[in-house]
Order: C-alpha cells, then structure tokens, then sequence
C-alpha cells in the first residue's frame, strides 16, 4: 500500500478488500480456463477502475489518475495478474484517444463506451516490430475523407473481446516521424480477429493477432496529429511503465505473501521454515526489493500525475519490479519446494505471470536503453 | 568434443538422432498433454538406453556415469521430461545396484536386461518429509519372515506406473538415520495404492504420483542391505541422481540457448539482426559462459563417481546448484531475447522455463545441496 491521503488509504482499502474476497477466490480458473471471470469484470467497472484513466466527466477520478492506477492495479494484482492486465490496458487503449480524440469524437464515444462497459485494445506490436517501434508496416493511406488501413497486428490484449482500437499505422515514410494513432470501431469492416495465442501465463487475458484489411475509417478517428503517433505512444507509456511496473509489484507482493505464510506453518528439521537462516535470506531479500520497487513506481507515478517528465523514473519502476517479481516468484516456488511446482498452489501461476512484466511495455532491455538516454539528456 | 571416448562419440551420435527425430518433434504435444512418454520409453527400450545403469553381469550395458550425464544432457536440450524418465530409472535402480545382496539383484536387476520396458521408481518424499527426510512417517514393522508398512510417499516419478518402487521406511524411528531401511515394493503387492497423479507446471511429460501403503506386507527378503541401512543407501543414491539432474538442467540450459542464438541472428529490429545488438550479445554470452561452466563441473563430478573417489559428493552438489540456477535464468533470459514469441506455447523456451524450475528444487532443493557443499567444504 502507498497511502499518503486519507483519500488514497481508503480507495486502497476499497480495492483490496475487493480484491481479496471477489478477486482471489477465482484466480486459479481464470488461469486455468483462460476466461476472465464475468464477474470480476463487471466488479471492476463497478468499482470505477475501467475508467481510471478516463476524465472525471466519464468516470475518472479528480486528480492522481497515475497513482490510482497503479494501487488498483498492484492490489488486484496480489492475486490475479490477468484481472489487474485489464485495468492496465484499458488504461494503455484508451489513452491516445483520450488524449488525442478531438471533442467531438470524445463527446461521440465517451458516453456509449462508459455506458455499454466496452474494452479497448491497443494495436501496435507487429510481426516485425516489437521493440523497435520505428519499424511498423500497417499503413494508413488517405483517400478523401477516409484514411484505409492495412497490415497486420500481434500480441493484442483484449484484442477478441475489445470494442474500440487504437491503432498507430505508417501515414509517411518517415521512420518513428511518419505514424498516427486512429481509432478503428470493432464492426468496422476488414478488421478480424487473427490467432488467439496460447500463452506461458496472464491467461485469463485474451491476446491475439488482428488484421486490418482495408479499414476505412473518417478522417475524424484520427488520434493527435498526423505523423506524431510515436510520441502519443511515448507519453502513453509514462503512465503504463509505472502501471506495468504495479503489476509486477503486485505480483511479488502476493508471491512474497504466499511464501512467508508457507515459512511459518511448514516445519523442518525440528523447527518452523522460518526460523532456518538461510530462508531468511530469501525473505529479506524479497521484501528489501518490494520495497524498493514501491518506491521507484510510486514517485514515477507522482510525478506523472504532477505532469512534471517521468520518463526514466517510469521505465526504472518497471524495469526493478518486473525483474524483482520474477526473482521472487522464483523463489517463492522454492521456499514450497516441490509443493510450489503444483498448479494447487498459487506461486507457480505468479511465476508464470511474472515473467510477462519483463517482456511488455518495451523490454527490459528497451528499458535500460530509455533509462540511459534520459540520464544522458539530463547530463549535457 | 575433441576429448569424447569413441564409445561416448557413438553413444552421443546415436542419442542425439533418436532425439532430433523422435523426442524433439514430440516435446510440444507431450507437455501439452502431460502424457507418460510411452514413445520413448518404447524407443529406449530398443536401443538399449532405458536401463543405462544396469550392470553388464545382469544383462546390461553399465553405462558410466559420464557417459549417461551426456546421454541425459543430450535429450534434455530438446525434452527435458523425457531425460527425466531415464533419470527415474536410475532412481529404482541405483540403491538395488549399490546395496543389494547378490540374490536380490538377480531377482529384481535381472529382468531390466535386454528390452525390457519395466520402469522403477524411488519413493522417499513425504507430505512432511521433503528436505528433511528424516522426518520421515512411513513405517515398517516386522512380523515374522515380512515387514507390514504403513504411511504414505507424495510427488514420486512414475510412482503409479512402475513396475518396482524403491520404498524407504523407518523401521526404528529412535535411531534416526540408523533407523530408515530400504524395500523393494513390486507393482500388484497388496495394500500398495495409488493416489493422485499431480498437475505440474512443467516436466509435464512424466508422471508423479501420491502413494499410500495400508498394511502393505512386503518379504523380509525384499531389504535392500541391511535394516537400518536405508539412509546411508537413500544418499549414495542421491549424490549420483543430483548430478544427472545437474546434466538434464545442463541440456534445458543449452536447449534454451540454442533457440535464442538462431533468434537473435533471425530477428530484425532497428534496422538489423538482434545479434548484433550489444546487449543482446552480452546476454548471450553470459548465457553460453554458465552453460559451459555447468556443463564441465557437471561432468567432473560424473567422473568423480566413475572413479569412486568421495569427491563426488562435493563437486555433485556444486554442479547441481550451479547447473540449474544456470537452466533457471538462462530460460528465463531465453523468453526474454525471444520478446513476445518466447512468452507463447509454441516457440519451446517457456516451457523449458517451466521445466528449469524443478531442477532448482528435486534430488534435494538448491539450498540443501548449498548446505552438503558447505559441510564438505568446512567440516570433512
């Protein structure tokens, strides 16, 4: 918990307790059917998490939208990673068109998304263009009043079940200078839903590839200015770092949880698990990194919701968290020992959730790039 | 491998052809399904391999140990539950081997010889016995020519499908170590039941069983060694089977590396192959450097066996720390250089992650085999 208002403590509260009696109890199906429960879905619009990001006229919360996101997402995410994934890419989708849309296409789709309790998904990654944003093929060519758009998308969170999709396609040969962000209606023709992956963990999430097969959409679902789509997508992961970065602090904390209570009820050679130095070890060392990530996550989340620049601290959060949550996933599987390795306990689903924390939103490694290259701009 | 013996050169081309055309192809759809490897063991069965240990006098090859760690690297780098099934039965068979009086070797080593497709198991694990096997419950108390144990084993490989299982009990729980005997418990004795066969997270292609003995009656004669003498057996059998589980790591570790390597010179981004990204090249090489390292501690401490010399013990619990950390984050980094597509089903890296993470913890957890370093190292 990160609780520096009686405001923040209670919504914290809230989400937790929430959370722990709604939330927990059908973690282990939605992993294990790859369905998120219907539920927990209608749970966390009730609960105003779906539109965290949103503005406070539809939905969203007055200020600290960048701090509330990231406790709802971290408390949801204790105990189940693909429900708080939820939050996180509503949240991700919405942003270039909350942040672009122009008011009248707002004022159009705002209300009915709230209303209908519709999804977004964000359509970005490509076959070819992963890490390197620059390298997108899927174009948008201008004819008359319409833009049409073409390629192929993957990795699509929410992309079977989304309504609404922001989607950045090349409009000039311009390398990272020459994409826009549109938004692309799901029952507009020539958008499918591709193959629906099989996943490694976060598997009550539907992730799949989509195509756009001449898309037409009016010039009016263009998001921001033409050809400044990339920086739409930067400012968009100032806000979803520190969320990822939640996530996986989430993660580790209720892996951290598990592993602890296992510790003091398990005894071996005569004494409580616990009480062996060199499991100590291990729950000093996870607790010392939860806490750090906190740390990084909360103030790179502060300074987004005090619009001062939070690059380095956004990719910092989610590059510790997401590397502390797979260390202490991993070790928490150890502490259970062979118990640990069975799908009746949850640390092995963390473990598996874990590790996608490392991969999305940029890379780790991307993560280390960004962080250098802000020092270095601080440092001329 | 300049420095293979001719028969291990044979012996390895052999393996790794059987491998690339039978165990790779298969490997998806055996951890899908989590399947008993009945392919293999059949494949096994007929080349000779699946009793490696057997000793020449009853009709077998008496692989060294060398030899079979290379076997076992070879088959873990394309299925890691496959090696597994060779590994479990060395299980069964090693205590026979190293404590059996000459007539119990006849009865129970014998009909391993030739084709033979019967499977062994070993079954010490205990609900409350894990790392601490002398806390053990299981008891064997003698009544006349048999001993009627009760008690129950939990998370024994193949332990509902094999043929003969290796059970150790206490047959006088005051004298500790002095009082664990070993039995040899034949498929079909009454009072054997089986019990739950676990849902893992990965080495999915191979059984582990929960087995209960009520009133079990097994012959006076089915004492492997001496009564009192399980403990000191139980050991012995452990030192050897830790540093096949050291080579099976030693194969998912390089297996994993495999794949990132032909990813990284395949994959463009930012305008050229990933290989020729620095971290990425760091990434690989701190990968490919602890592989190495594991791989030869790995096969010094198999010599060391080969060779009878005590040392074993030491430089086997080293290459089983050593060898699956390594496998753990290697895989894990493995997902990580494959983005995205490392996270899905069908690109083989995610589950070798699953799989790495119970070499961290079976034939003693890295924190036990740290422990019979450090007590080497210090106290002998």
């Amino acid at each position: 918990m990160f609780a520096e208002s009686d405001e923040i403590r209670i919504v914290t509260e809230t989400i937790r307790q929430a959370a722990r009696e709604k939330i927990a109890p059908v973690a282990a199906t939605t992993d294990a059917t790859g369905e998120l429960d219907r539920d927990v879905l209608t749970l966390l619009w009730d609960l105003g998490l779906m539109t965290m990001a949103f503005p406070p006229e539809h939905g969203g919360p007055e200020q600290n939208q960048g701090t509330l996101l990231c406790i709802a997402v971290e408390e949801i995410a204790r105990h189940c990673a693909s429900s708080a994934l939820m939050l996180i890419i509503q949240a991700v989708g919405s942003f270039p068109l909350l942040h672009g849309g122009s008011p009248e296409l707002l004022a159009r789709v705002l209300p009915r998304i709230v209303k209908n309790r519709e999804l977004a998904a964000y359509l970005v990654s490509e076959p070819g263009a992963g890490s390197d944003v620059a390298a997108l093929r899927t174009t948008a060519v201008r004819d008359g009043d319409e833009y049409i758009l073409s390629g192929t998308k993957c990795f699509s969170t929410n992309g079977p079940v989304a309504s609404y999709y922001t989607v950045l396609a090349r409009t000039s040969d311009n390398g990272r200078n020459g994409l826009t962000f549109f938004v692309v209606e799901r029952d507009t023709p020539g958008l499918t839903v591709g193959k629906i992956e099989r996943k490694l963990g976060q598997r009550g999430s539907k992730t799949s590839e989509m195509y756009l097969d001449g898309v037409r959409v009016p010039v009016g679902n263009v998001l921001g200015e033409v050809d400044k789509g990339f920086l739409l997508a930067m400012k968009d992961f100032d806000m979803s770092r520190p969320a990822i970065g939640a996530q996986a602090l989430g993660i580790a904390e209720g892996a951290f949880e598990q592993m602890v209570k296992h510790a003091k009820e398990r005894k071996t050679f005569g004494q409580p698990l616990c009480e062996h130095q060199m499991i100590q070890q291990i729950i000093a060392d996870s607790a010392t990194k939860i806490e750090a990530a906190r740390g990084l996550i909360y103030r790179a989340a502060a300074q987004f919701d005090n619009g001062q620049r939070n690059t380095k601290l956004a990719s910092m959060g989610k590059l510790f968290a997401s590397d502390a949550a797979m260390q202490i996933t991993t070790d928490a599987i150890q502490v259970f020992g062979g118990y640990g390795y069975m799908q009746d306990y949850p640390v092995e689903r963390m473990f598996r959730d874990a590790k996608l924390t490392q991969i999305f939103e940029g890379a780790n490694q991307i993560q280390r790039l960004v962080i250098a290259r802000e020092i270095l701009k601080e440092t001329v | 491998m300049k420095h293979l013996t001719e028969e291990q050169r044979l012996t390895i081309d052999m393996v790794r052809d059987v491998v690339t055309k039978e165990i790779a192809p298969r490997a998806l759809e055996l951890d899908e399904t989590a399947a008993f490897p009945e392919h293999a063991r059949n494949l096994f069965a007929q080349l000779g391999l699946l009793n490696p240990l057997l000793p020449e006098e009853y009709g077998g090859t008496g692989m060294p140990v060398l030899t079979l760690a290379m076997v076992l690297e070879e088959i873990a780098k394309a299925c890691a539950a496959t090696a597994l099934l060779l590994i479990a039965q060395t299980d069964g068979m090693l205590p026979i081997i190293h404590g059996g009086s000459p007539e119990l070797k006849e009865r129970f080593l014998r009909p391993f010889a030739g084709e033979s497709k019967l499977l062994t198991a070993l079954g010490a694990t205990e609900p409350n016995a894990g790392s601490d096997l002398l806390g053990m419950k299981t008891r064997a108390v003698r009544q006349g020519d048999t001993y009627v144990i009760n008690g129950q084993k939990c998370f024994i490989t193949n332990g509902s499908v094999a043929d003969i299982i290796v059970v150790y009990a206490m047959t006088d729980p005051a004298k500790k170590a002095k009082g664990m005997t070993a039995f040899v418990v034949e498929k079909g004795t009454p009072g054997l039941i089986y019990g739950r066969n676990e849902n893992k997270m990965g080495m999915r292609g191979s059984i582990n069983s929960e087995l209960f003995f009520e009133n079990m009656e097994v012959p006076a004669a089915n004492i492997i060694g001496a009564e009192g003498g399980g403990f000191k057996n139980l050991m012995e059998t452990l030192t050897i089977n830790r540093i096949f589980c050291a080579a099976q790591a030693v194969g998912i570790g390089q297996g994993a590396l495999d794949i990132a390597i032909k990813h990284t010179r395949n994959r463009v981004q930012f305008g050229k192959p990933l290989a020729h990204l620095a971290p990425i090249q760091f990434m690989i090489a701190d990968m490919a450097t602890a592989v190495e390292c594991s791989r030869l501690l790995t096969r010094k401490a198999a010599h060391l066996v080969d060779e009878h010399d005590r040392a074993a013990v030491l430089y086997g619990s080293m290459a089983k720390t050593m060898a699956s950390d390594t496998a753990m984050s290697v895989t894990t980094d493995a997902v990580q250089v494959l983005g995205g597509s490392g996270y899905m089903k069908e690109n083989h890296v995610e589950r070798m992650m699953r799989d790495a993470k119970l070499t961290q913890i079976y034939t003693g957890t890295n924190q036990i085999t740290r422990m019979v370093t450090g007590r080497e190292l210090l106290f002998t």
